[in-house]
């Protein structure tokens, strides 16, 4: 009895109070949209990260003939220098942060550099010229630092170099992207729980009278507040699962669909993704309506 | 888990304010000012006083709308001073209110509307389609279950807000001036009914103006002046002059 009578109330006051229910479901629709984006954004980051980090490797390049670098000073890497360095990123202290070391000669980094100069600029430069070089793949690309430090300054090392550096713009700009997003959200969140407790002290200020009738005849508070509560979490969940719904297009259209055909060589989220975000989006939207229902119920349903 | 308090007081007693005194602004008079009042099972009490005497106070206190500024109230074997917020819906269970202005909800039948506050407790629907046809029988509104409130008349429509307040068998029937909006005919049926209910063994406290009643009935008067208890007089009439 009390189910449906509670249900009938949250019906009742869901169709008394239709734009004000239609407007908050507009606003958590747009401000869950946004918190969802930040997600996948940062889910997408991740994935990029892993991706692309997994790929780059530290290079240590080590001094080359007639070397006018301080640290070359002493000429080129000799093979004992070759063979500390290797000792180092083997058994060294970095020894459990590197995942495998590839020595590219001279000769090798000289077919390299040809094969890439097309035009044939650099034509006249001979093996000797160029610099051997340590490729060290990192069992964590977060590690660099520590791998640089321990080698940086080894005899026969002129400059380590993290590929990485190439894709921190980037990532810089994604991440503050993110930031972005991630305001616009929280801007939403707080329209979406001022609008939300608009909404629910307006339903109850209409229903004053069944309210006050209940309070008299010993209606537990819970009773009372639940209907207003359930209104408030109806209308901030139905905004969720629109969210969700559109993140889930965004993603199969815009990414699947366009993205992914235009420029394929990026891992890109997908609909799995979406569906991971979804559940906290509800979760956000039920707190959403708990918080607005606490700030108003106490004063409009008192005891 | 706190246990209900029982009433230090003599068996018998149902409502009783001990020494309870109310100011709702600092500095302000008291609405009411030391007072002491016992109110046996199955009394019938008029309350009398012009307007800010003291009356809605004094209701207020007992539904605990209101707490004391000092003294104790107690209210159907509980200590009111002392009870939880949480513990006030199961007093309010205890006891009925009846107002001026009916308060019936103008979208709900009268059926509907005495249903309603069967249903806010958790009452079966069982246990309310015998409850209510029932009440309605008591109150004499049998056949017009279906009816709107603005389809019928002042005394009706307070007939539905006494099946409302009663419908649960409360112990305690408070009525604030449930005749106010009603002319003299009206009135009188009104308080066949009070008394009628008040013959179950029901204790009725009703404020009122309205003199010609309470001539009629002669029962107990509590008069309230300036927040003091003036006369509590058994089988009492309105005015002081006229005791």
């Amino acid at each position: 009895m009390r189910l449906r009578f509670i249900f009938g109330e949250v019906w009742n006051g869901l169709r008394r109070n239709s734009t004000m229910a239609l407007s908050v479901i507009l606003v958590t629709f747009v401000s869950l949209t946004f918190v969802g984006s930040a997600a996948l954004i940062q889910v997408q980051l991740g994935q990029l990260q892993d991706d692309w980090y997994g790929k780059v490797e530290v290079s240590i390049f080590l001094c080359p003939e007639n070397a006018r670098t301080e640290q070359c000073a002493a000429g080129p890497v000799t093979t004992v220098q070759e063979d500390s360095i290797k000792e180092v990123l083997d058994n060294g202290a970095v020894g459990d942060l590197v995942q495998s070391v590839y020595y590219e000669s001279r000769e090798e980094a000289y077919e390299k550099f040809i094969a890439q100069d097309s035009d044939g600029v650099f034509s006249s430069l001979t093996a000797d010229q160029m610099q051997p070089i340590f490729r060290v793949k990192l069992a964590d690309p977060e590690q660099f630092q520590v791998v640089a430090d321990a080698t940086a300054g080894l005899p026969g090392v002129e400059t380590v170099q993290d590929q990485r550096e190439i894709f921190s713009d980037l990532f810089r700009f994604m991440d503050a992207a993110t930031l972005v997003t991630a305001g616009l959200a929280i801007v939403m969140l707080v329209a979406a729980i001022l609008l939300i407790t608009t909404t629910v002290r307006l339903s109850a200020l209409s229903r004053r009278k069944e309210t006050n009738i209940m309070r008299m005849v010993g209606s537990s508070r819970s009773l009372i507040q639940l209907p207003f509560m359930l209104e408030g979490a109806v209308a901030a969940t139905a905004g969720a699962v629109l969210a969700v719904v559109t993140l889930w297009f965004g993603v199969r259209y815009l990414v699947e669909d366009w993205l992914k055909q235009s420029v394929d060589w990026v891992q890109y989220v997908g609909g799995d993704d979406v569906l991971n975000v979804a559940p906290w989006l509800l979760v956000i939207a039920i707190g959403l309506a708990a918080v607005a229902s606490f700030i108003t119920l106490g004063k409009y349903t008192r005891a | 888990m706190p246990v209900a308090r029982v009433l230090p007081l003599a068996p018998g007693n149902m409502i009783r304010l001990d020494n309870v005194s109310k100011v709702y602004t600092r500095g302000a008079r008291p609405a009411l000012d030391g007072v002491d009042v016992e109110i046996e099972r199955g009394d019938f009490v008029f309350l009398v006083g012009s307007s800010g005497s003291g009356k809605s106070t004094f209701l207020k206190l007992v539904l605990r709308e209101e707490r004391p500024t000092s003294g104790n109230v107690y209210v159907a074997g509980r200590h009111l001073n002392k009870l939880s917020s949480w513990r006030v819906p199961h007093l309010r269970r205890e006891i009925g209110a009846v107002f001026q202005d009916f308060r019936l909800l103008p979208n709900k039948t009268v059926f509907q509307n005495v249903a309603f506050a069967l249903q806010v407790i958790g009452k079966n629907r069982a246990t309310i389609n015998s409850s209510v046809p029932e009440m309605l029988e008591l109150v004499g509104l049998a056949g017009k279950e279906k009816r709107l409130p603005h389809e019928l008349s002042g005394g009706e429509q307070q007939r539905v807000a006494i099946a409302r307040a009663f419908v649960n068998h409360p112990p305690i029937l408070l009525c604030d001036e449930p005749t106010g909006n009603l002319d003299p005919g009206t009135s009188v049926g009104i308080m066949r009914l009070l008394d009628r209910i008040n013959r179950t063994g029901t204790t009725v406290l009703m404020a009122t103006h309205d003199d010609e009643i309470v001539d009629q009935m002669r029962k107990r008067v509590i008069e309230l002046k300036g927040g003091h208890v003036v006369r509590d007089q058994d089988r009492g009439v309105y005015g002081l002059e006229r005791a």
